[in-house]
């Protein structure tokens, strides 16, 4: 379970949120000039990134407010909390040196990590 | 390739189990392949295996990151079941049904393919009703179904507790008598071992790092243990699809999200069947060993540790112990996560991509393991002729554009 310290009440449980999504995509201001494509893009199609990814999250349990969180997905460690509206902060996280690599600690992929050196990165 | 026999059998039981050999290579990756495969998965291994026995490719690699088992293809539920209710489903995944039911022959491996029976569970009108839809969509698919009422589900899976007195009482559940489970591991080492035997170069620990292109088409892939040529490449990594097309520079609509199961203790027979409960969520079967096999939702995050938190255990658990009380004192023995890649409509990608020669199986969500041999069927067809046959030309990744998408998120039996 995450302990999710929302911007607005402070560390909660997990239980009291919902999961919102991909963060920072700005619903197109052209829409009617929108191709099919651009629309499908804008409406399906994620980044879904292996490393640190900027998500939306909501306090559905709490304050009922969106909010922003950088989160490292190889690992699931929160690295900030931010209001909506504001840039993420930067951040220094233990990333896989590979694109689908495994970082050293919390990704829990042992078949991967087994056969590699024990360095820094996917140990 | 050597076959098994039950004469193999007993004179290795005899001597000690010596003389049995390793079911496939370990070779070095050659410089240049006709074919590369991302992902040495059930789909993965059976895309090889369709490719070089319909399609005469047998100078084709699969890299698999891992080993071969290690995966997805070994953290999965082992359930098979076609009862889908859009026809485009019903014709993929009733087109892996067909294959399942003579696959441990063909590999000549055992498979233990157990047709046990699926159980759908209604726990409400709407449920009812829908479910009762599926039976009859299924039925003129010619996917076997049929309708039980409560009092029939006891008396064909008699653990269950049908009381209407619980919070979502069972009202009824669609049954598919030839589903089943069967066993995962040796559905990938029957695969990697009849692909081996054509000529397949089945390269483990090896990651992909990067695939190389030249104005628009692919020209091969860089690897932890270099660079290998091949005009095309086909990624089929569940859990990573997005991370593989990202080094083509292609966005796909995918999400990546943890996917738990857990075994309790062996105990003896109780559970004659698989049992799949949408509205309570949860499902259970027993393995051959005796371990009920459990299984929930995806968490609701995105991530790619292999782990998932507490609180969907604790839900699964709690929904197993309303529809099967007398299992309140097991003990459960161990917990994994597997990522999935969910699409919006909880359907799969199989599909050509604008990068020439790049090719996606993608996207199965949370119901992969019961498509393996049509999966990489479709695939294997797919790459050869690099035109989609009928079966997988719903599945291409032009439907997230053209809006015909297929939105089997009943039918997949799991919250996406």
């Amino acid at each position: 379970m995450f302990v999710i310290d929302c911007p607005h009440c402070g560390p909660r449980d997990q239980a009291e949120f919902a999961y919102a999504g991909e963060a920072h995509i700005a619903r197109p201001a052209n829409a009617d000039e929108l191709t099919d494509a651009e629309w499908a893009g804008y409406v399906f199609m994620r980044r879904n990134g292996k490393g640190l990814y900027a998500e939306r999250w909501w306090h559905a349990a709490g304050c009922r407010k969106f909010f922003n969180m950088l989160r490292n997905t190889a690992t699931d460690q929160i690295h900030a909390v931010y209001r909506i509206g504001e840039r993420p902060p930067e951040v220094k996280a233990d990333l896989p040196r590979t694109p689908s690599g495994e970082a050293s600690i919390g990704s829990g992929n042992d078949a991967v990590k087994l056969v590699r050196d024990t360095g820094a990165g996917d140990a | 390739m050597k076959r098994y026999s039950a004469l193999e059998l007993l004179r290795e039981g005899l001597r000690g189990h010596t003389g049995w050999r390793k079911v496939w290579r370990h070779p070095e990756p050659k410089p240049s392949y006709d074919a590369v495969i991302i992902g040495g998965g059930g789909h993965g291994l059976a895309t090889a295996y369709y490719l070089a026995r319909e399609h005469g490719m047998t100078n084709i690699a699969v890299i698999e990151k891992g080993w071969i088992g290690g995966g997805n293809a070994g953290r999965n539920t082992t359930i098979i079941r076609s009862n889908y209710l859009f026809d485009e489903s019903a014709a993929l995944y009733n087109h892996a049904f067909g294959l399942w039911k003579t696959l441990g022959r063909e590999l000549n491996f055992n498979i233990m393919m157990s047709h046990r029976g699926v159980l759908n569970l209604a726990h409400d009108d709407g449920e009812m009703r829908q479910l009762k839809r599926r039976v009859e969509s299924n039925r003129l698919n010619g996917v076997e179904a049929e309708w039980l009422d409560a009092k029939e589900v006891k008396g064909f899976c008699p653990a269950i507790n049908i009381s209407p007195d619980i919070r979502y009482p069972v009202l009824g559940a669609t049954l598919q008598r030839s589903g089943g489970v069967n066993r995962h591991d040796a559905v990938v080492w029957g695969y990697a071992r009849a692909a081996d035997a054509m000529g397949v170069d089945i390269i483990q620990q090896t990651e992909v790092t990067n695939i190389l292109t030249e104005s628009g088409e692919v020209t091969g892939v860089e690897t932890t243990r270099g660079t290998i040529r091949t005009p095309k490449v086909a990624s089929v990594t569940a859990g990573h699809t997005s991370v593989i097309a990202k080094m083509v520079d292609l966005r796909l609509p995918i999400e990546s999200h943890p996917l738990q199961a857990l075994v309790s203790e062996p105990v003896k027979p109780v559970l004659n069947c698989v049992v799949m409960s949408n509205a309570v969520h949860v499902y259970c079967s027993q393995s051959d060993k005796g371990e009920l096999v459990i299984g929930a939702g995806i968490d609701a995050q995105l991530s790619y540790t292999q782990r998932g938190n507490l609180d969907i255990i604790e839900h699964q658990m709690a929904s197993l112990m309303e529809l099967f009380p007398m299992f309140s004192r097991l003990r459960m023995m161990r917990q994994w996560g597997g990522i999935v890649d969910v699409c919006p409509d909880a359907s799969p990608i199989i599909s050509k991509t604008p990068v020439k020669g790049f090719y996606v199986n993608g996207g199965w969500g949370t119901g992969g393991w019961k498509a393996t041999p049509g999966s990489g069927h479709v695939f294997a067809d797919l790459i050869a002729r690099d035109e989609p046959n009928a079966i997988a030309a719903p599945f291409a990744m032009e439907r997230f554009v053209t809006g015909a998408l297929v939105a089997e998120h009943g039918a997949a039996a799991v919250a996406h």
